[in-house]
């Protein structure tokens, strides 16, 4: 019995540094300064090292919760998101005031919902597992309390969150009327013995769940959510967001469609490959209006959402492997942007409009240079990871003859890097405006310059030596699909 | 015996009648209701599944929507409880400080 | 007619206690009666007064814990019914939900969600 509980060890680490946390906060006198960061960065390097052990052997827990390599890999992109979310947090709370028991808390509680999402295997788990991250990120969101925006976009995030689980759930509802269960390899079976044409019920419940996938993955036309919930959200939640629940989602997607919906492949690929193409343009165009730096980064996120929706038309092991590379290179750029933004902020002024980075490179040349970096690696530049990200996604789409979305993602791309340019156009080049107070020089705490570092470490491995997260992606699809 | 293919209607129906609340009624509280009429109409899909295949999970999974459809709600009233102090509206056309 | 014996026992010992309860504190309960006592009850609402007036946020801070509680401890009974299926397995595993919930209460209670009177600093 206690070898079957080994694929739930990286989850049950977190879960007890979320509780622990939890606990702790509700112990503490108030006025008292508890470790509590330390404890949720113990509880991620617990998981992490489980992970890495785990890698290979494929134990399987509760019939449930796989611990394949497919989904350690995510665990692993997850517990690297927890760890620099957590290393850039404790400059916001003690700027804003937050509850930090509740901070920490929260956000672990959403990284073990994250893990199981990417771990589970059975429909009604990954709706479970969804729920416990959303609930977790919408009240994240809202943290800010005494913010009219936060509260504002916390209550969109969880209205439409809300509205795309009841149809992720409905579409959860019709295969198990279709099929009588909801244990994904039991309904891959199912759909591939019977072979099902298009009929309506088939083509109702893979849609459901494509909206509620779409959704969380913030793809057009179901994005509406995102900029607003990424502005209203303190910096470095926005980033755990776009980076995090994107990973999960995505895992889930991938694990649900390639596998349980593999046979049904021909009423899914158009939907997806339209998705991915309305995602790819929208992102990058009402992108290029922004004029708000956090607005900016929410469409840059959509449209990387759409080149991980490439990779996973393409529904070939190169297209799998390179939707996990990208996950990964465009989760630590997307983060450690976000961070920086995070130590930027100052407590009368949120600093995330175009014009307040300007001149940032006179008050703070290593921040500007660092942020340079990360949107350099968003827009695609080698030798940076998103470059690799790119070409492998598109490589994968050329292979599967999409000659057509492996185009339209190149020229997003190439217009995607007008946007990332401009700012870093105004961090060098340009003067502060002279009715505006100038960037104050922020203090970087030694955790969060620790953080920075280490993420531009990874951006640049990644896009340098790409060779070995290649093939432990490659491998990691391999063994299960 | 009812067929199963009617109680799949009614639930169709249900889910629509809810879907369409959310975008037409202007009360926060009645869309969390039209939210809550959704999910409803789903818990009905799997415990008529369920009683079609002769097993007991469309029971057991309807136990967990209703779980996580408790949490959302206790959620989904604190934020709006959250807002309102700000506003003191529910009209959700009321809430522009971020662009739509 | 066997099995319905146990039902009417049910029913007869659940009268008797709430009838014994009403009659034995009448009769040996202390009786110092002011004008909210009184009151006909309306949970905790003036009776009488305009019904749309503004209700304390704790009602509904209780309301929301209630629910959640009662709701985590409905998981019980289908364990219970299979307690002898699951055997230690699904022991152990109650165990460590409940010991979840727990942490969950100690939280609720040490953040004063459940204190109604006086007010935390």
């Amino acid at each position: 019995m206690l070898f079957s509980m080994n694929a739930i060890v990286p989850l049950a680490c977190v879960t007890a540094a979320a509780l622990a946390a939890m606990v702790a906060e509700a112990f503490r006198t108030p006025g008292e300064r508890m470790p509590i960061a330390p404890l949720g960065l113990i509880g991620l390097v617990a998981a992490g090292i489980a992970t890495v052990l785990l890698w290979g052997h494929g134990y399987v827990s509760f019939n449930v919760v796989a611990g394949d390599d497919f989904g350690l890999f995510v665990t692993g992109v997850l517990v690297v998101i927890g760890l620099l979310t957590i290393a850039f947090s404790p400059a916001t709370i003690e700027r804003e005031q937050l509850p930090a028991g509740e901070y920490y808390a929260l956000t672990l509680f959403a990284i073990a919902g994250m893990i199981l999402m990417a771990q589970a295997t059975d429909l009604l788990v990954i709706f479970l597992a969804l729920e416990v991250l959303s609930l977790s990120v919408y009240v994240l969101t809202g943290i800010r309390r005494d913010s009219r925006a936060a509260s504002e976009a916390s209550f969109k995030y969880f209205l439409l969150g809300a509205f795309s689980s009841a149809f992720f759930l409905y579409g959860i509802a019709l295969t198990y009327a279709l099929t009588g269960s909801t244990h994904l390899d039991r309904v891959g079976q199912l759909i591939a013995g019977h072979t099902f044409g298009s009929g309506a019920m088939e083509t109702f419940a893979v849609g459901l769940l494509a909206v509620g996938f779409a959704f969380k993955v913030s793809a057009v036309p179901f994005h509406m959510w995102a900029p607003d919930a990424y502005e209203g959200a303190p910096p470095v939640v926005t980033g755990f967001m776009a980076t995090g629940v994107k990973a999960a989602a995505f895992a889930a997607f991938v694990r649900v469609f390639m596998s349980a919906f593999g046979p049904l492949s021909a009423i899914w690929v158009p939907v997806l490959w339209g998705l991915a193409v309305a995602t790819m343009i929208l992102g990058t165009v009402v992108g290029v209006m922004q004029t708000n730096v956090k607005r900016l980064l929410a469409y840059s996120s959509i449209a990387h959402a759409g080149y991980l929706l490439v990779g996973m038309v393409s529904a070939n092991a190169v297209g799998r492997a390179a939707v996990l590379f990208y996950l990964l290179a465009y989760g630590v750029t997307n983060v450690g942007a976000f961070g920086v933004l995070a130590l930027l902020e100052s407590k009368d002024r949120p600093n995330d409009e175009l014009r307040d980075l300007a001149g940032l490179w006179n008050v703070r040349p290593g921040l500007a240079a660092l942020m340079t970096v990360f949107l350099l690696s968003l827009g695609g530049f080698p030798p940076l990871a998103g470059f690799i990200g790119k070409w492998f996604i598109f490589t994968a789409a050329i292979q599967s003859g999409y000659y057509g979305l492996a185009i339209i993602g190149v020229l997003t791309s190439v217009v995607s890097v007008f946007f990332y340019l401009r700012i870093v156009v105004m961090m060098y080049m340009t003067e502060p405006e002279p009715g505006r107070a100038p960037l104050s020089a922020p203090i970087v705490p030694r955790l969060a310059g620790a953080a920075l570092g280490l993420a531009t470490i990874v951006v640049f491995y990644l896009g340098i030596l790409p060779t070995q997260l290649i093939d432990l992606a490659t491998q990691s699809v391999a063994r299960i699909f | 015996m009812v067929p199963l293919s009617q109680y799949l209607i009614l639930s169709a129906i249900l889910f629509v009648i809810g879907t369409l609340g959310v975008f037409v009624r202007r009360n926060l509280i009645t869309i969390l209701l039209s939210i809550e009429i959704m999910l409803n109409a789903v818990n009905l899909t799997f415990v008529a599944a369920g009683r079609a295949f002769g097993a007991v999970d469309g029971q057991i999974i309807v136990f967990f929507v209703m779980t996580v459809a408790a949490a959302e709600a206790a959620v989904g009233l604190a934020i709006v409880i959250a807002l309102f102090r700000h506003r003191e509206s529910l009209d959700p056309d009321a809430f522009t400080s971020l662009k739509w | 007619m066997q099995g319905w014996l146990s039902i009417v026992l049910m029913i007869a010992l659940g009268a008797a206690f709430a009838v014994g309860s009403v009659v034995l504190s009448g009769l040996f309960g202390p009786r110092r009666p002011t004008p909210e006592k009184e009151a006909p009850y309306e949970c905790g609402v003036p009776p009488v007064g305009d019904a749309r007036e503004r209700m304390s946020v704790k009602f509904y801070l209780v309301a929301m814990i209630f629910l959640l509680f009662d709701i985590e401890v409905a998981f019980l009974y289908p364990w219970a019914l299979s307690l002898r299926d699951l055997g230690w397995t699904g022991f152990v595993q109650i165990v460590v939900f409940m010991l979840i919930l727990l942490a969950g209460y100690a939280y609720v209670w040490k953040k004063g969600a459940l204190d109604w009177g006086k007010e935390r600093a």
